[in-house]
């Protein structure tokens, strides 16, 4: 985006500040710092059990951190009020990564349920957004299937539809090509991009797939065992000189000694008697 | 250990009194926007639904069971009251048995076996596949668009089917009396309608709306509780069935000792 000028994009839509969680005595996320700036595309990259998705919750309020704070347009979504956190919602659009259309509705009427339910719109007007919407993610034709009779790459795509319904300012992807194959997952890419170029939606994308991250993505950020240890443009992500994030663009596996060692602490740990 | 084991208990009972007191206060709350007229037309429709569902397609076992139930009550009294020969009071015991208990009682269980299982099954596949994540983060409160229509559904047709449950179990008694000793219609609803009395009915109806509540909310709970895969689903539908049955029976307990103590089920 070349309209962008350097003081648009630096206000920061999402603002996680010292964000620390932890599952009894374990540690999922470390002060993780990370801002997101109106209009950019972030990836939010790591491993299996790096923290990304308990992250994720975290920025859709889902769950409230232990200590630090998130927040979304200048709002604290971890101390606001009832009525400011739905104000906050309405201005960020969710696409799960299990997709989580809801079954008993078709893919139109999935779409149409933020509409219907957030905006006093008339139904020829809602269904008239939806129409847009799902033309616009590719699903027009789609749009009487039920989620069941959908394809992994068309749940994803109508996901979006639902999430973008309410036109939000901020669209949240977890995983969003996941269990797809390359050429499906493209497309998928494609329409991300589509997201922010053509709706100036900003986006933040959790995944685990560095191809995608880079083709897509103006910053990455990358979590591994709950801090994050780089971010920076898809270049400089490259450039690092972090030996995980090397790892993680070189792909490659786990020192057999590490994991060997840390089995073998593990195993004698639960037999000493 | 077991001092540690009731305490466990002890904690486990006092958290789900707490989470279904919590989850009835909301869905009070709530219950407005599923009726009709005043409420919101769409969640009216899903009550509808959920009434076809809850109520509507547990007629024909309902009636079955009681039909068959009322047979055998009959029965087992004529056995009893033919050696006094009294065997015409089998009308009054059939009516007050039915009226008082049995036809909330047979409604209630099937409608939990039928229900509870299939609510906790529902939500609980919402709750593993995030959709109840999906409804929070778009700002809809799941109780609302998930909980009211089926409380809704199941307030307005488990008194109906408790109601017909009552008459077809009175209607099994009649036909034993007319098989057996010939008894005419006309006779069998004159005694049966003097056994019957307003306040029984008004009680039974008072308990089967409890009943309701505690199938809806049973399976509600247990369902949004389930985390994991596949197999908690099933283990979620199975607690749910056993609890919500077991409360039942345990709120029929309570409902009629007080009616006892209060003076409200002595005859006459």
């Amino acid at each position: 985006m070349t309209t962008n000028t350097v003081g648009t994009m630096r206000e920061a839509l999402i603002s996680i500040r010292d964000v620390s969680v932890a599952y009894g005595s374990r540690r999922v996320l470390d002060r993780v710092n990370l801002d997101v700036y109106r209009g950019e595309i972030v990836a939010l990259l790591g491993g299996s059990g790096s923290g990304k998705t308990t992250l994720l919750r975290q920025v859709v309020a889902l769950a409230r951190p232990d200590s630090g704070s998130i927040s979304i347009g200048g709002v604290d979504v971890t101390s606001c009020s009832a009525r400011e956190l739905a104000a906050v919602r309405r201005k960020i659009g969710v696409a799960f990564q299990e997709s989580a259309l809801f079954s008993s509705m078709t893919v139109e009427e999935n779409a149409a349920l933020p509409l219907q339910e957030l905006t006093g719109l008339a139904d020829p007007v809602v269904a008239l957004m939806v129409w847009m919407k799902l033309k616009a993610v590719g699903l027009a034709e789609a749009r009487t299937l039920y989620p069941r009779e959908l394809s992994g790459g068309m749940k994803k795509r109508a996901a979006i539809a639902r999430a973008i319904a309410l036109d939000p300012d901020i669209v949240v992807l977890d995983e969003p090509s996941a269990g797809l194959d390359p050429i499906i997952a493209a497309g998928l890419d494609e329409l991300i991009l589509l997201l922010k170029r053509s709706f100036g939606m900003t986006v933040l994308v959790v995944t685990h797939a560095l191809d995608s991250a880079f083709r897509i993505a103006d910053r990455v950020a990358m979590l591994y065992q709950g801090s994050l240890i780089a971010v920076g443009t898809p270049e400089e992500f490259k450039a690092s000189t972090h030996p995980r994030a090397r790892q993680f663009v070189q792909g490659q596996p786990e020192r057999l000694s590490d994991a060997s060692a840390g089995f073998a602490a593990s195993f004698l740990k639960e037999f000493q008697p | 250990m077991i001092i540690a084991g009731i305490g466990r208990a002890a904690i486990t009972s006092a958290t789900d009194v707490g989470t279904l007191t919590i989850q009835l206060w909301r869905s009070l709350l709530r219950l407005r926007t599923a009726l009709p007229i005043v409420g919101n037309r769409r969640r009216w429709r899903t009550s509808v639904r959920q009434m076809m569902a809850i109520g509507v397609s547990a007629l024909p076992v309902v009636a079955l069971m009681s039909f068959c139930l009322g047979f055998v009550a009959s029965l087992q009294a004529a056995a009893e009251l033919r050696r006094y020969g009294a065997i015409r009071y089998v009308v009054e015991f059939t009516a007050i048995a039915f009226t008082r208990e049995l036809g909330a009682l047979i409604t209630a269980i099937s409608v939990s076996g039928r229900s509870a299982s299939a609510i906790a099954a529902e939500v609980s596949t919402m709750v593993v596949g995030q959709e109840v994540d999906a409804l929070r983060v778009m700002g809809l409160d799941p109780i609302e668009l998930t909980l009211v229509p089926k409380y809704v559904g199941a307030l307005i047709t488990i008194p109906c089917l408790t109601i017909l449950s009552t008459l077809f179990g009175i209607t099994a008694g009649y036909c034993f009396l007319a098989a057996s000793i010939g008894m005419t219609a006309r006779v069998f609803v004159r005694d049966a309608l003097e056994a019957i009395m307003l306040r029984d009915v008004v009680l039974t109806l008072v308990k089967s709306v409890v009943f309701a509540t505690i199938i809806v909310h049973v399976g509600y709970m247990e369902g949004l509780r389930v985390s994991g895969g596949p197999e908690a689903v099933g283990r979620g539908t199975t607690t749910a069935v056993v609890n919500a049955t077991f409360l039942v029976i345990l709120a029929d307990l309570a409902a009629t000792a007080l009616f006892y103590v209060m003076g409200w089920s002595a005859a006459g």
